[in-house]
């Protein structure tokens, strides 16, 4: 390939009878190769394929000015807590927490069978019109705007629960963010990251100890 | 007996095969590759199921390392200059050219503002030794973090703030970052995470 053969018959010489002379031109590429591989491996060590995935989130405004009117109350029969301890375990409760009754937190897991599964089974309706719509979407019925417009309608209709991320000092970045990916998951379109409480220490605290915290408490 | 008579064959390969894929796959290489930036940490991001790639420009990471520290990185060298510049100025510190320019080509920075001046003054092999530990402090008696951010704001407008974090990072540390955040009233930010794919059901 890299040869290019000249032959030198003229028809003139051929007359004279003299050698035919073959000429050979050829260009030996292996030293460009040993370049391009070390160019090649330089690129592979040195560079990264994929960019990062992030996350958006917007976060409530710290402003003290913010009057108790402009809150949006949250509705306590949609509002689920989440309190994400350390080990790796969730305690939940629904609407307003009862500290009396240890029993009213629940713990679960990260795993598919524990937080997913509760998160579905109480956003079921608007899991299902999400799943609809996605159907939609990969037979091309409609276009990704659309689809983006109505998922976000759905996400923030009226009957979605809301759910509410209080984690613990000892909870680690890497269960925020699995808590925040179930809320992608299971299509809650209203989740908010909220500081804990001594309320909400207290309830784990009693649910942990099994109610005896509370005995001592009120001895 | 009959010798079997070995064909004289040349052993050269020709190669221009061979240069052409090289050429392809180093093509390849340059087109969708990006660099590597040199962190002072290994921060290994938590798996998510969000595909939004981050932009580009304009991006003010926040590098949190498993031990609470805190390193930030701008895209832009003149927005870096413009920052420290101004940060400097509320702690009463002047830079010389020469500093500003040893520090206009970190990646990562991340110095209490009271050693900055030393920390430029050591050379580059030192500053990597020295920076892993060090770290912006982000308490709230010094919270020279909040300064870094609000300057960085008033330097460029379109900054995206970004935060990644090592995945065993405690909460509490997390925690003081937003909450500065918050106080800054920079309530959109992204989270940087690594991708994981996961079936609804």
């Amino acid at each position: 390939m890299s040869e290019i053969q000249t032959s030198d018959t003229g028809g003139k010489k051929k007359k004279g009878g003299s050698k035919q002379k073959k000429i050979s031109v050829f260009v030996d590429f292996t030293p460009m190769v040993d370049m391009n591989m070390l160019l090649i491996t330089f690129f592979m060590l040195c560079t990264s394929l994929s960019k990062p995935q992030t996350m958006e989130i917007n976060m409530p405004s710290n402003d003290k000015k913010i009057t108790d009117a402009d809150k949006s109350a949250v509705k306590a029969s949609q509002a689920t807590t989440l309190l994400l301890t350390g080990g790796d375990s969730i305690f939940y409760y629904n609407g307003q927490p009862d500290y009396k009754n240890y029993s009213s937190l629940k713990q679960t897991s990260y795993a598919a069978n524990g937080l997913r599964e509760f998160l579905l089974k109480k956003n079921a309706a608007a899991v299902s019109l999400i799943e609809d719509l996605k159907q939609k979407r990969l037979q091309l019925k409609i276009s990704q705007a659309d689809f983006s417009k109505q998922a976000s309608a759905i996400k923030n209709g009226k009957n979605t629960p809301v759910v509410i991320i209080k984690a613990t000092d000892r909870a680690t970045y890497k269960n925020l963010i699995d808590a925040l990916d179930e809320m992608q998951i299971c299509s809650i379109g209203v989740y908010v990251i909220d500081t804990i409480t001594k309320g909400d220490k207290y309830l784990i605290k009693n649910r942990e100890t099994k109610g005896a915290f509370a005995q001592r408490g009120s001895k | 007996m009959s010798k079997v008579k070995v064909a004289r064959k040349s052993t050269r390969i020709d190669m221009t095969a061979m240069s052409d894929v090289t050429v392809l796959l180093l093509t390849f290489f340059m087109l969708t590759s990006t660099f590597v930036k040199k962190e002072p940490v290994q921060v290994v991001t938590p798996a998510s199921v969000s595909e939004i790639k981050i932009p580009d420009i304009n991006i003010l990471s926040i590098l949190i390392d498993p031990k609470g520290k805190v390193f930030l990185s701008l895209d832009k060298q003149s927005d870096m200059v413009e920052t420290l510049t101004s940060v400097g100025k509320e702690y009463g510190i002047t830079f010389t050219p020469g500093e500003i320019q040893k520090f206009k080509i970190q990646k990562t920075f991340g110095v209490p503002m009271k050693s900055m001046k030393a920390f430029l003054a050591l050379s580059s092999d030192e500053q990597d030794k020295t920076l892993k530990d060090l770290g912006i402090p982000t308490d709230k008696t010094d919270n020279q973090f909040k300064i870094w951010i609000k300057n960085a704001r008033s330097t460029n407008k379109d900054l995206r703030i970004a935060i990644k974090a090592d995945q065993n990072t405690p909460y509490k540390v997390i925690k003081d970052v937003m909450s500065s955040l918050q106080d800054l009233r920079e309530n959109r930010y992204n989270l940087i995470t690594s991708l994981k794919k996961v079936s609804a059901k």
